[in-house]
């Protein structure tokens, strides 16, 4: 064994067929590299299908985590280590290599059958194309039976057992204590005895391969010197629930969150329903329309209500989310956008939603929207589309992607104690005199600040009054189809949004020194520009950075920001909408940089671009 | 639907709001909201704890007049968003009202999975076999040959029948009722309200501007003993003006109509509301497919089976009692967590 390297990040994408388990060593070896106290990002990436054919290309599924001994942002461009379970997965993911890179492969899957599945005409563990790379063959199939015969375990389920093979060897590369994963591995498999020590035989095995097979010579990340706090590894969707939560509990309602089955939206249901003491009812409705409209009954009556989904299901929800727009009352939905149009790519990552958040409804229907920027962010974002959603009695998008749904990082927990109070009183009282002196309640009779209405749930004595979807006389909402009295109440919803930007935070910027140039990001493309920006900063050269979180209203100092530069380039997973939408804003001549691969931007390719950028 | 009674002198007034009624003069819808506002007070249910969801359509606009909670919806989605009410909700009397284009048509999947999930909800259907508000197009009850404004040819397609479409969802109480009879709808409304879960009450309602006397044939006042079928738990089912008819099972196990005099009182089907299995209900609501035919009303089921809202709130409070309120900051802690300094 050599001697232990050091170095300041790695990044390694572990690859198979979508059988082979690879999402579950990517997420232990994430959770391990988390505690250990790197700095971290994720991107797993897997098929639609739930099992496309063994072995093919189409059946490949990969994680990949980019750990660090320093901040980072992005799960990293391409690996530095490709560990392929099999043809497939190596000729899947090859491209994305550098040369220089390492590539492990289960050398006991390179039959003749394995390479035609991957359309591979020849063994490209022999015929040079790796020349690039240091490979290394390791037999993990044959290894792993085995190590598990001993135990009685049959041939077939012994090389299910692979992964934790791949994952001690790993663990021992990088020099992991593997302890955690064998106590999760007790736990996770406690009632499959066989399967429970086939898996720890596996792993062990691993690890002892790369002590003693003389391969390699094992690393080191050191833990990385991030802010002081409390941190713990979080995908996407977990901080979108946990923030949901918390802002029920900060308003002091009850949740209710009406969904409807759909990738990548479904674990914020899945999470949700686990916590049901925390006075959060889930309802998996009939249909992605019933789901808004449950929600929106949920509202009426005085919860704080949630309808989640993906771009199809926004498409659905759309007349609903009209609805509340109408009737006034606080909704939040949660997009996690994937690829479109149609069903599109139901597992990889998109941001071409925005322009359907902010106009895909019948008649002038504005509502804030509100996107987070990482996966840990999903937390504040979600806490601020309810607190908007409550504050000002209105539908609220909240835009996430598959990228952050999925992808981990480390998250600075904060203290549920210095979240803001957004408590919004019911109405409680008669709101309104008629010219007999007598008193009655008007549900539109406006917030003068806000121009919110009163909240008025059934069964406050006094107060029962109807509301609808027909346009509504301006305080009394009575039904009204005068032509002044619309021309109004059309003024007064999108004044109403327009307000808001008097209520959000700045523009967040990162602007160091002085530039020409500025790139305006929105929602998960932050990490690559990012990155992007450090790589410009780091060849001595300015560029200045702002990202938004609300993308309905504008913060109201983002017209100013802009003026201030030449350039203004904006990168987006789609054809241009943000760009579209401050062009349009500022007469701004913004360059669009765009994306529509299913995947985040790469750091290089935004280096590059701001680079042109900055060059012209 | 039952919520307690609070001691409370309610009249009428009480659930009658300022708005001007609107809907046609001499449309059927008049005489049911009549007896809703009749029938509100004696349930003993305040107005401010009474809610009325609708979604769009001529009987739709029935929430705004009454003087309770109301939410006039969008099309089809009112069994949704009642749903949402009454999950949210426990002390609330919901009542979804809607025609049959708005609950058989657009609005078809959410009435029906309302039904199969039992969801704590008074669903009137006022059906009048045409659309109203849109002018007259033909709907999902209208009978094979319709013409309407959409179809000059006359229509096409087969028609539902509401009863047998809420028995095939599930429904846990199933009733039939027509705008001509105030004591009738009151009771069956009132039964309904008194059910735990979906009450599910097709109320033959006559538009008179677009479908004028499409019941006459069974409902005008000569005709109707002899071709109405009035259903009473654990009585013969017996109609005519005598008695002379009757509803008796032929051979297959299938019930028919026959005469009394004929088969014998003893032999009649004797009307069980409460039958846990739904297939003679059902057939019971296959005895006409169109309203020429001698056609039952009453209750047609009435069975007992966990509300859905009632059981989703109870894994709610049990997930409280087992593991304490969840306490926020353990929440966010959860996991592995490790401390920077
Ligand atoms: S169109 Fe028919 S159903 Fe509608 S209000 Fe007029 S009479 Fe009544």
């Amino acid at each position: 064994m050599g001697a232990t390297t050091t170095l300041d990040r790695v990044v390694i994408r572990f690859a198979g067929d979508s059988g082979d388990g690879m999402q579950l060593v990517g997420d232990r070896f994430t959770e391990l590299s988390a505690a250990f106290g790197n700095d971290l990002a994720t991107l797993p990436n897997y098929p639609a299908e739930i099992r496309a054919p063994a072995g093919t290309l189409n059946g490949v599924s990969s994680f990949q985590v980019h750990i660090s001994d320093h901040d980072i942002v992005t799960p990293g461009d391409g690996p530095n280590v490709l560990v392929a379970m099999n043809p497939a997965a190596l000729m899947a993911n090859v491209a994305d290599l550098n040369p220089g890179s390492t590539i492990i492969v289960n050398s006991d899957a390179f039959s003749e059958r394995d390479l035609e599945k991957a359309h591979c005409t020849t063994n490209p563990l022999e015929d040079g194309s790796l020349d690039a790379f240091t490979v290394y063959q390791v037999p993990m199939t044959s290894i792993t039976v085995e190590a598990t015969k001993p135990l009685g375990v049959k041939t077939r389920d012994a090389e299910r057992s692979k992964n934790f093979f791949a994952l001690g060897l790993i663990c021992w590369m990088y020099t992991r204590p593997v302890a955690p994963v064998l106590e999760w591995v007790e736990k996770r498999f406690a009632n499959k005895e066989l399967v429970r020590e086939a898996n720890l035989a596996a792993l062990k095995a691993g690890r002892n391969f790369g002590e003693t097979a003389e391969l390699f010579s094992p690393y080191e990340v050191k833990p990385a010197s991030l802010p002081s706090g409390t941190y713990r590894n979080v995908i996407g969707n977990t901080a979108t629930a946990l923030g949901l939560v918390a802002a029920a509990h900060k308003a002091g309602l009850p949740l209710l969150y009406a969904s409807y089955p759909i990738t990548p939206a479904s674990d914020i249901l899945h999470e949700l329903s686990k916590l049901k003491h925390f006075n959060v009812t889930t309802m998996q409705a009939e249909d992605e329309i019933a789901a808004a409209a449950i929600a929106i009954g949920g509202a009426f009556a005085g919860s704080l209500a949630i309808t989640g989904t993906s771009g199809p299901g926004l498409d659905l929800k759309s007349e609903a989310i009209g609805l509340a727009l109408s009737l006034e009352l606080p909704l939040v939905i949660v997009d996690v956008q994937r690829g479109g149009p149609s069903t599109g790519l139901p597992t990889k990552t998109e941001q071409a939603d925005l322009l359907l958040a902010m106009y895909g409804r019948h008649g002038e229907s504005p509502l804030p929207i509100v996107a987070a920027r990482s996966p840990s962010n999903c937390f504040d974002a979600a806490f601020e589309a309810c607190r908007i959603a409550l504050k000002y009695r209105t539908p609220v998008i909240l835009l996430t992607d598959g990228y952050l749904a999925n992808g981990a990082e480390p998250w600075l927990l904060p203290d549920p104690e210095a979240l803001a109070d957004i408590a919004v009183p019911f109405a409680t009282e008669l709101n309104h005199t008629r010219p007999d002196g007598s008193q009655e309640y008007w549900p539109y009779l406006r917030d003068p600040e806000t121009l919110a209405r009163p909240w008025a749930v059934p069964g406050t004595p006094g107060l029962q009054h109807r509301i609808g979807g027909i346009e509504k006389q301006d305080g009394s909402g009575n039904i009204s189809y005068q032509p002044a009295n619309h021309e109004k109440m059309v003024r007064l919803r999108q004044e109403k949004v327009d307000r808001i930007a008097n209520d959000t935070e700045r523009v967040w910027t990162d602007c160091e020194g002085s530039s020409t140039t500025l790139v305006l990001g929105w929602g998960s493309t932050w990490a690559a520009i990012t990155a992007g920006v450090r790589r410009i900063r780091i060849r001595g050269l300015e560029v200045h950075q702002a990202h938004l979180t609300h993308l309905n209203p504008f913060p109201a100092d983002l017209g100013e920001l802009l003026k201030q530069y030449e350039h203004v380039l904006i990168p987006e997973m789609n054809l241009g909408q943000l760009s579209k939408l401050i062009r349009a804003e500022y007469l701004v001549d913004a360059i669009s940089f765009t994306q529509v691969n299913g995947l985040p931007f790469k750091a290089a390719d935004m280096e590059q671009r701001i680079m042109e950028v900055l060059n012209s | 639907m039952s919520t307690a009674a609070t001691p409370v002198e309610l009249t009428r007034k009480d659930f009658e709001s300022d708005q001007e009624v609107r809907w046609c003069p001499g449309c059927g819808d008049y005489g049911i909201l009549a007896s809703i506002q009749f029938l509100l007070p004696e349930l003993g249910v305040e107005p401010h704890n009474t809610v009325f969801i609708s979604g769009i359509g001529c009987a739709a606009r029935l929430p705004y007049y009454m003087n309770t909670y109301g939410m006039h919806g969008i099309h089809g989605r009112a069994p949704a968003l009642a749903t949402g009410v009454a999950m949210a909700r426990p002390d609330l009397s919901v009542w979804v009202i809607g025609g049959d284009g708005d609950m058989l048509s657009i609005g078809g999947n959410h009435l029906i999975h309302a039904l199969r999930r039992n969801v704590n909800l008074n669903i009137l259907m006022f059906n009048n076999q045409i659309y109203g508000l849109t002018k007259g197009q033909y709907s999902p009850t209208s009978e094979v040959g319709k013409v309407t404004k959409s179809t000059p040819f006359g229509s096409v397609d087969h028609p539902f029948n509401p009863i047998s479409v809420a028995i095939g969802a599930e429904a846990s109480f199933v009733a039939r009722t027509h705008d001509m009879d105030r004591k009738h709808m009151m009771e069956t409304f009132r039964r309904a309200h008194a059910h735990q879960g979906s009450s599910f009450v097709e109320v033959f309602q006559n538009c008179n501007v677009f479908n004028d006397g499409a019941y006459d044939p069974i409902l005008k006042r000569d005709v109707r003993a002899d071709m109405l079928i009035p259903l009473t738990h654990g009585e013969p089912i017996r109609f005519g003006a005598d008695g002379q008819h009757g509803v008796a099972i032929n051979e297959f196990g299938e019930p028919y109509v026959c005469e009394t005099t004929e088969v014998g009182v003893a032999n009649l089907l004797i009307h069980d509301e409460h039958r846990p299995d739904p297939t003679l209900a059902f057939a019971l609501s296959r005895l006409a497919s169109s309203p020429h035919m001698p056609t039952p009303i009453g209750v047609f089921r009435d069975v007992e089976r966990p509300a859905y809202d009632a059981e989703v709130r109870a894994q709610v409070s049990h997930s409280i009692e087992r593991s304490g309120a969840g306490d926020l900051n353990s929440l966010i802690h959860s996991g592995l967590v490790w401390t920077v300094d």
